[in-house]
């Protein structure tokens, strides 16, 4: 790989660079890492004419080689060659957006005037188009220097110039390197820059843009508010009323090899092994994958189509008061769906102190893999009745426990504020892009992507726990004639029964400390573990298996101990992932330890007051 | 007069920023937004519920999205003729 020749694309952010990178190598990408950095490397694979393929690099968007945030270090250390673990790209395709020229060309002049082979791709001609915007392409090129090619990257159009140009120039001369331009030439730049686009420009006429009639409505502070608030609450009921049918079956699939291997193997560890730690671990967690997948179209449907950043305008008002970003907005809301990209996000914020408190917040925001502990428990609990309005108490209890992660959030963020990242509250600066329909490829693509990483964790994280978890409930076996159950002789058992010490005061029993120690890797391992638990447990009293899991906690756990265990899910910060990501955004180990330690402590304080509550009102 | 109290949909020049109102990668993001002395700005919308949410202007054939402290330390001048200078 490293031998191939290596092109990076490069511009402004919204200038469609990632629907271009999309458009030139579709499929074939590689996301992965810069070493050091959490900054995404999303790479690419392109084929010239000749059948000689190409790495493309798509680089995070910046403004210019002058950096603000870590995401725009990276694009200018890779254009320069500083970047550690990343050659000096042999060409590159600088991506301007032809409806905003004048911006966009003055940090094209500063990548052109490195030297190095490069290429203007004109993109979104049809939207400049659809502004009244009539543009000389050859005008551009003769100013700039450098070849310039029309392209509408979403309707494919141009690629092929591109391909042929590219192919030239990397054919052509050895090229050279100069410094970068000093950050005193940025006036000269944008003046150049403002002339070149006047010569481009054939024909401006005004017209009624399509945004700003849009806008009229989305960004009003009250029909814009009530617009969001319909959005998010059509994406959460999604969630549910859309992913019912897929999640049987899912659920059907998993009790179908269960079957198989029940009757395949005679009973014994390898059948308990294959039954009890994989399949019914694995399996009770795969099943969210429809909902996960739903939550993510949402949010890359909201960010591709321009939204997600009038989103942010609407709730900065509320950030501020809290002392965060409007920005923070999108790293949180993506939270929702997984903490792990939320915090990945945060790296478009710039202000180091408001990133640091974001991401120490975004765990708890409910993510995904809370759904299966809250809905298996709500399930048992919960009776299925209307409170009125239509209102069902199940759904009433779930939307409680979200608004509680955000109250949460909000309060954690006050304080931490006030406290250990104090300092002056960051801003919102931003550029709201135009509105555009998205490709629906590119949302496939990144479903897609989505999907691969969370049954790779599935596979890996979830996997390794489920199996540790029953190697350590089937050891040592418990003898025949003791009258001992095989849970309480186990290791599990014996490790669980010393946590228990600390827990048993908030309401929790033996069964939960066993399940929250797997449940330090990922939340949902919790309902994978408590049904490896009692179906291990259920060996003794055949007439048990029958039982689904909720039933079986309905008769083992008073109604306190459920709602204390939803409580302390609120804030519990059991995600190994999490952890480590944080680990890497925050470059060491103090803030995840920080992290780990006050969700601790307010999941242990949330439980202990619901249980103590519940138990007052006489719910026991 | 500043750009918080410029009324909606009405390019002014800016006059002056008070460069020294922000902080050096804000003030750096302003001039890369196109916005400096002798720029067309127009207010397009205000955020918030109480009217103390960011501010969104047109400058050039951008939309940009500010706070009001940022908006407090840029000063127009009403009276520009559209927002493509």
């Amino acid at each position: 790989m490293s031998t191939l020749p290596l092109v990076a694309l490069v511009g402004n952010p919204n200038a469609g660079k990632s629907a271009l990178f999309n458009a030139l190598t579709g499929a074939r990408q590689k996301l992965g890492n810069y070493p050091g950095v959490t900054v995404e490397r999303k790479a690419g694979r392109l084929p010239l004419s000749d059948g000689r393929p190409i790495e493309l690099v798509d680089l995070p968007g910046t403004y210019s080689l002058n950096p603000t945030s870590p995401d725009e270090q990276v694009t200018r250390d890779v254009v320069l060659g500083r970047q550690h673990g990343e050659r000096l790209p042999d060409a590159l395709v600088v991506v301007v957006d032809a409806s905003n020229l004048d911006n966009h060309l003055r940090f094209a002049l500063e990548l052109i005037a490195l030297g190095r082979p490069t290429v203007v791709a004109l993109n979104m001609v049809d939207l400049a188009a659809r502004d009244g915007l009539e543009l000389d392409p050859e005008a551009l090129a003769r100013e700039l220097g450098v070849p310039v090619i029309s392209t509408v990257a979403v309707r494919k159009r141009g690629l092929d110039t591109l391909r042929t140009e590219l192919e030239a120039m990397l054919d052509g001369a050895p090229s050279r390197q100069r410094p970068p331009a000093a950050p005193e030439a940025f006036d000269r730049l944008r003046g150049e820059a403002r002339r070149i686009a006047r010569a481009a420009i054939v024909r401006e006429t005004p017209s009624r843009r399509l945004t700003a009639v849009v806008d009229r409505v989305a960004l009003h502070p009250v029909s814009g508010l009530a617009l969001l608030l319909a959005l998010l609450f059509i994406m959460f009921q999604a969630v549910y009323a859309w992913s019912e049918a897929p999640i049987a079956m899912i659920e059907g699939l998993a009790q179908a090899a269960s079957d198989a291997a029940t009757q395949a193997l005679p009973d014994g560890l390898l059948r308990s092994f294959l039954v009890d730690g994989v399949i019914n671990g694995v399996g009770s967690v795969v099943v969210f994958l429809p909902q996960i997948l739903i939550l993510f179209s949402f949010i890359l449907m909201l960010e591709a189509t321009g939204y997600m950043v009038r989103a942010a305008f609407l709730m900065d008002g509320l950030m501020a008061r809290v002392g965060l970003s409007g920005r923070a907005f999108i790293p949180l809301l993506s939270s929702f769906a997984c903490a792990v990209p939320g915090i990945m996000a945060t790296r478009t914020i710039a202000d180091p102190k408001d990133r640091l408190t974001t991401i120490l917040i975004a765990p708890l925001m409910t993510c995904s893999a809370r759904l299966p502990v809250y809905a298996v428990i709500i399930g048992a609990f919960i009776p299925a009745r209307d409170v009125g309005l239509g209102i069902g108490l199940q759904g009433l209890v779930l939307f409680c426990l979200y608004v509680a992660g955000i109250i949460g959030a909000m309060m954690a963020a006050l304080v931490l504020r006030l406290t250990v990242t104090k300092g002056a509250s960051g801003g919102f600066l931003m550029e709201m892009p135009k509105y555009q329909w998205p490709r629906p490829q590119d949302i496939a693509l990144g479903l897609w992507q989505r999907a691969v990483i969370f049954l790779k964790r599935a596979g890996t994280i979830i996997f390794t726990s489920t199996v540790i978890l029953w190697l350590l409930l089937s050891f040592p076996k418990a003898p025949a004639d003791s009258g001992i159950s095989q849970v309480n002789y186990s290791v599990a058992g014996r490790i669980a029964n010393g946590l228990n010490v600390v827990l048993e005061p908030i309401g929790f029993n033996r069964d939960i400390s066993l399940a929250l120690i797997p449940a330090m890797a990922a939340r949902e391992v919790a309902v994978s573990a408590l049904a490896t638990v009692y179906s291990l447990d259920a060996d003794e009293d055949e007439a048990k298996l029958e039982r689904s899991l909720g039933d079986r906690l309905k008769d083992n756990w008073p109604l306190p101990t459920a709602l204390a265990f939803l409580a302390w899910f609120v804030f519990a910060p059991q995600c190994i992932s999490t952890i480590a990501v944080t680990r890497r955004e925050t470059n060491g180990w103090k803030w995840p330890l920080f992290m780990i330690g006050y969700l601790f402590a307010l999941a242990y304080v949330a439980a202990g007051l619901t249980y103590w509550t519940a138990t007052a009102l006489g719910l026991g | 007069m500043r750009l918080t109290d410029l009324p909606l949909r009405q390019p002014a020049y800016v006059d002056l920023i008070d460069w020294n109102a922000l902080s050096t990668s804000d003030g750096q993001r302003l001039r890369e937004f196109g916005l400096c002395e002798g720029a067309v700005v127009e207010a397009l919308h205000h955020g918030g519920l109480l009217g103390r949410g960011p501010i969104a202007c047109k400058v050039g054939r951008m939309t940009v999205a500010m706070r009001r402290n940022h908006a407090a330390a840029i000063t127009v001048r009403p009276g520009a003729r559209d927002g493509r200078a």
